[in-house]
């Protein structure tokens, strides 16, 4: 237990510490949060309940454009700011933004779990594949209808306020945002995971029928377990909408091919369904991905390709999962010494 | 109110299949109940009727004077009506203490209970009722990893963790060595007597449910043949000629 304290509190040390040691990497670092939290937030419904949404993007999507909505819409009309012929100039102040970020930030969350929770009863009547293609539907369709609401910029998308201090102040500012609700998010996991309610969203992926037998209330905590993941991802694409400055919204908005298929790919290389899997998978994912967009550009494409076909064929189970297998006895799995009667 | 279920008239059909016709029966609170048949005669189908699994085409099913044939599968489990499988079902990837711990009666529990951990009584519980099925040692491997047999004794164990009045068996003995069932027998009959747990059974194995049942029922092609106590039902030409295959 205490090498296990000592552990997290050297992370965490580092995470602090991160964006000063590599004041260069600031972009990448934050990034690499992000990938944390949408893989954590993935794998709360496809590792540990066995709903695998390929809709995820579009509670990242939606938190972008709510949180826009909202962090405009407290101090200008939205549709006035977002007309591409505006010829006024608008300004925040230094307290108007900040007031605007929080607000818009813990806005976007709430606004996700509730349309989460919404989403969920349509989808979650969908099984395996079906679900994952229903909830991929859900995210392309609010792409191309957002792409076309002329209130909320049509297909130029939006541009976000502008923080008025200098742009090294501000990359830290948004590091240290994802890093809390990284941090954050990896708390609430690791005490969820150990409640009943934890099992509960287990029992559902290992065997739904038997749950529903056994009276567990199914849907109840498949909506919930979703609207908690749709809390993170809304509030951290929230987060990037600031970073971004500007956003549109096929590409970075909804952009099913790219983060929508990362988080799933985070989530395979480190393992399903475990606490640390998603968090090991997206580091690895994001020292990939920067390695070959930097140094085998034009084929970053191909080798992401590979990679992905290497893991679903050879590691299905993830780097966590290969652990598992070859190392039980740190995951506690023994036999006690008596015989049992029912040995047989 | 003695009668825990009452089925009465109920039909279910799949397809031009008449799975069950006009079937009728009681089971008694406190008592042991069987229900006999040849294969394919329409048991497990009476099974998936009562717990919900299917809706019916006609008849009624209540559970405790209260009407059921219209609820679905939890909502009928939280009333304290339990179902076993007869290929079982278990968390494989689990270990057995936490398949233990997932079936902790949730008809009780709210959202804000089940954000709490398991208290140090569940894992007694679990621990006791693990013990008593003799699991006891294996309790932390994973429990796909155990036998047939032993998944279907941790199946019976997670359902007398979740404290049901009513307990459906499929085929309990199906699939366990024959020394074993002796044991299966006496846990069956002390869950029975001890726990207060109504049980109803479907088995094939003819001693197995004419030393438990108080009464039995034997279905044929989907009808009800016979009904009585053992002793009338082991004597009766009909279900004899079913279960040689006589028509």
């Amino acid at each position: 237990m205490n090498k296990k304290f000592i552990l997290y509190a050297v992370l965490l040390a580092f995470s602090v510490a991160a964006p000063f040691l590599f004041p260069n990497y600031q972009t990448q670092l934050a990034t690499l949060w992000l990938m944390i939290i949408v893989a954590l937030t993935w794998d709360m419904t496809g590792g540990q309940m066995g709903y695998n949404s390929l809709g995820n993007i579009f509670f990242y999507g939606t938190g972008m454009y709510v949180c826009a909505v909202i962090t405009i819409g407290l101090y200008y009309d939205v549709g006035e700011w977002t007309n591409a012929s505006r010829t006024e100039i608008f300004t925040f102040s230094d307290r108007q933004y900040f007031t605007g970020m929080v607000l818009g930030i813990l806005g976007a969350g709430l606004f996700c779990a509730a349309s989460a929770y919404f989403i969920g009863m349509l989808t979650f009547g969908l099984r395996g594949p079906y679900f994952a293609i229903g909830t991929l539907g859900v995210a392309i369709a609010a792409g191309e209808i957002v792409s076309n609401i002329e209130w909320l910029g049509g297909g130029q998308g939006v541009s976000m306020p502008i923080y008025n201090g200098d742009f090294d102040t501000f990359k830290t500012l948004i590091y240290f945002e994802y890093a809390i609700l990284g941090v954050g998010l990896f708390v609430f996991l690791n005490w969820l995971y150990k409640t009943r309610f934890g099992a509960a969203i287990n029992a559902i992926r290992d065997d739904e029928e038997k749950a529903e037998a056994m009276g567990i209330h199914t849907l109840r905590y498949k909506l919930v377990t979703w609207a908690m993941s749709a809390f993170f991802v809304g509030a951290a694409g929230a987060i990037s909408a600031f970073q971004l400055i500007h956003f549109e919204p096929l590409e970075t908005a909804y952009q099913t091919i790219n983060l929508g298929i990362f988080m799933v790919v985070c989530v395979l290389l480190g393992g399903k369904g475990t606490l640390w899997g998603p968090v090991i998978g997206a580091i690895m994912f994001q020292v990939f991905k920067e390695t070959t967009w930097n140094y085998f550009l034009g084929w970053q494409w191909v080798a992401l390709g590979a990679l992905i076909v290497i893991v679903v064929v050879f590691f299905q189970d993830g780097l966590m999962g290969w652990l598992r297998l070859k190392r039980p006895e740190w995951f506690g799995v023994k036999v006690e010494q008596k015989t049992s009667e029912a040995g047989a | 109110m003695n009668n825990i279920i009452e089925v009465t008239g109920v039909s279910k059909s799949y397809g031009g299949v008449k799975a069950n016709s006009n079937v009728s029966l009681s089971v008694e609170k406190g008592g042991i109940t069987g229900l006999i048949g040849p294969n394919g005669s329409g048991k497990t189908t009476m099974f998936n009727s009562i717990v919900g699994y299917h809706p019916i085409d006609e008849g009624s099913i209540k559970y405790d004077g209260q009407e059921i044939s219209k609820m679905q599968v939890p909502q009928i489990a939280r009333l304290g009506m339990l179902r076993t499988f007869q290929q079982t079902r278990i968390y494989g990837a689990m270990n057995c203490v936490e398949n233990m711990l997932i079936s902790l009666p949730h008809r009780k529990m709210n959202l804000w209970d089940a954000l709490k951990r398991n208290t140090r009584e569940d894992h007694e519980r679990a621990g006791h009722l693990l013990e008593f099925v003799g699991l006891y040692e294996k309790r932390y491997l994973r429990s796909g990893s155990l036998s047939f047999g032993q998944q279907k004794l941790l199946e019976f164990a997670m359902a007398l963790m979740n404290e049901p009045t009513v307990l459906l068996l499929d085929e309990p003995t199906a699939g366990i060595n024959p020394t074993l069932i002796n044991g299966l027998i006496d846990r069956l009959r002390r869950a029975n007597t001890e726990f207060g747990i109504t049980l109803f059974i479907i088995e094939h194995n003819m001693r197995v449910i004419m030393n438990m049942a108080d009464k039995i029922y034997c279905l044929a092609h989907g009808e009800m043949l016979a009904e009585g106590k053992p002793e009338d039902i082991q004597d009766d030409q009909r279900v004899i000629d079913a279960y040689l295959g006589a028509h």
